[in-house]
């Protein structure tokens, strides 16, 4: 039976929705930043950013860019009124120290454990940039991974165990791809949305991890 | 009377001598004190020892004194970026050397410095690559890492207006690193937009108070 694949956009939308009402969020880099366009602009939501942001708001109208006012991609933003600024310090007690509700991070692998994989392929080459992604894995209440089902080749990014390095341990609580949703369960992974038409024999087969259906 | 403002930027660097830790504030170009830099490279201190969040981003900044040469070693979060040409050439060159730190552990080992902690535990890394080779402990059922504070002998900050205690305040997210580097960093400059009165920086709205500040500049 044919299934259509949600696109990056469609990814963000469904993540977008399950961000609720006065929650403290972090939002990294990349597809997860896109989350920000979908919120319901009915709700008040506190996004942080790493650099000392919090309450922040959409980008800024062209001629109005702050070179003093940027996220952590170093992307021009704006501040809602009610935002604030602060120091490192305060933005990584935030970010370390469990008060931040929701983050959502970008992943190469997510493991049945728990175990996300999102700052370095381990290629010997490459050069190794961290920046905050090991202190939201670990700090956060609640660890959201936004990310394709599986590579480019095909392959599993769902894993038992993942292959690249680590960057933090049992971390992740909910996974969003392009195909399911799946929570990350002490019982292991727990499907509990597919895409229309997808059977749950061929999500198992695209998931090097053993699934179960709520 | 005392007067922390200088009119020399060049006096205020000329101190900084070859091998020094230098903390650089900003994140990205937010928050970098451009002019303090290019003082520095006027300078010429080498062999340095450099702590920020980054490793330049295009040519200007911290970019320039990575290209004139001037750092041995960069302690940092996020080198790699888009416009990190300078640092790129020095890495694969084998020119530079990189100590690479999850931020949190970044601003955390620089706020142990300013507090005079010898060491701390954080959770941050515990069992990825960045905790190879270092103690680390089960706390309350949670792992964490020892890890220890980053001390500097010059921090070079910007910030948006000093008086000539050193009290400073900040502006938007370009107080990033600032007010905690003040704290790490035996002498501490920061270069301000604008030099105001003492008193006319309401005393509740003080981001960095002047204990933590050697000297104030104007650009």
């Amino acid at each position: 039976m044919a299934y259509q694949r949600l696109t990056r956009e469609q990814i963000v939308q469904r993540v977008a929705q399950d961000i609720p009402e006065g929650a403290y969020v972090n939002l990294g880099i990349g597809l997860p930043t896109k989350i920000a366009n979908h919120l319901d602009a009915n709700k008040e939501i506190f996004l942080q950013s790493e650099n000392g942001v919090l309450g922040m708001g959409p980008a800024p109208a062209k001629g109005e860019e702050d070179a003093d006012l940027i996220n952590a991609g170093k992307e021009f933003i704006t501040l809602l009124e009610g935002g604030s600024y602060f120091h490192h310090g305060d933005s990584f007690t935030m970010m370390r120290g469990g008060h931040i509700d929701i983050c959502v991070l970008g992943a190469f692998q997510v493991a049945e454990n728990g175990d996300l994989a999102n700052w370095h392929t381990g290629a010997p080459d490459a050069i190794p940039a961290v920046g905050g992604a090991m202190d939201l894995a670990i700090g956060a209440k609640n660890v959201f991974v936004t990310m394709e089902h599986v590579t480019k080749n095909g392959e599993p990014k769902i894993v038992k165990s993942c292959s690249y390095p680590l960057t933090g341990m049992a971390c992740v609580n909910r996974i969003y791809t392009d195909l399911a949703v799946i929570e990350v369960t002490p019982k292991g992974l727990v499907v509990t949305e597919m895409v229309n038409g997808l059977s749950f024999e061929e999500l198992q087969s695209l998931t090097d991890a053993p699934l179960s259906r709520e | 009377m005392i007067d922390k403002t200088s009119a020399s930027i060049f006096e205020a660097i000329k101190q900084i001598q070859d091998g020094a830790t230098v903390m650089i504030g900003g994140f990205g170009t937010a928050g970098q004190p451009a002019e303090l830099i290019d003082a520095l490279i006027a300078h010429g201190a080498k062999e340095l020892t450099v702590v920020n969040n980054n490793a330049g981003n295009g040519d200007l900044g911290l970019a320039a004194l990575l290209k004139a040469g001037q750092v041995k070693k960069i302690i940092c979060s996020f080198p790699r970026q888009s416009d990190s040409y300078e640092f790129d050439k020095l890495y694969y060159a084998k020119k530079i050397e990189l100590e690479l730190v999850p931020q949190g552990n970044l601003a955390a080992r620089i706020q142990a410095a300013g507090a005079g902690l010898g060491a701390i535990y954080t959770p941050t890394g515990y069992g990825t690559l960045l905790a190879e080779g270092k103690d680390s402990k089960v706390i309350n059922g949670r792992g964490y890492v020892l890890e220890y504070p980053i001390h500097a002998d010059f921090a070079l900050i910007k910030a948006f207006k000093g008086d000539r205690w050193g009290n400073l305040v900040y502006r938007k997210s370009a107080r990033n690193f600032g007010p905690i580097m003040a704290t790490a960093a035996k002498c501490t400059i920061a270069q301000v937009n604008e030099i105001v009165p003492l008193g006319a920086i309401d005393p509740e709205h003080v981001i960095t108070p002047g204990i933590f500040i050697q000297h104030v500049v104007a650009v």
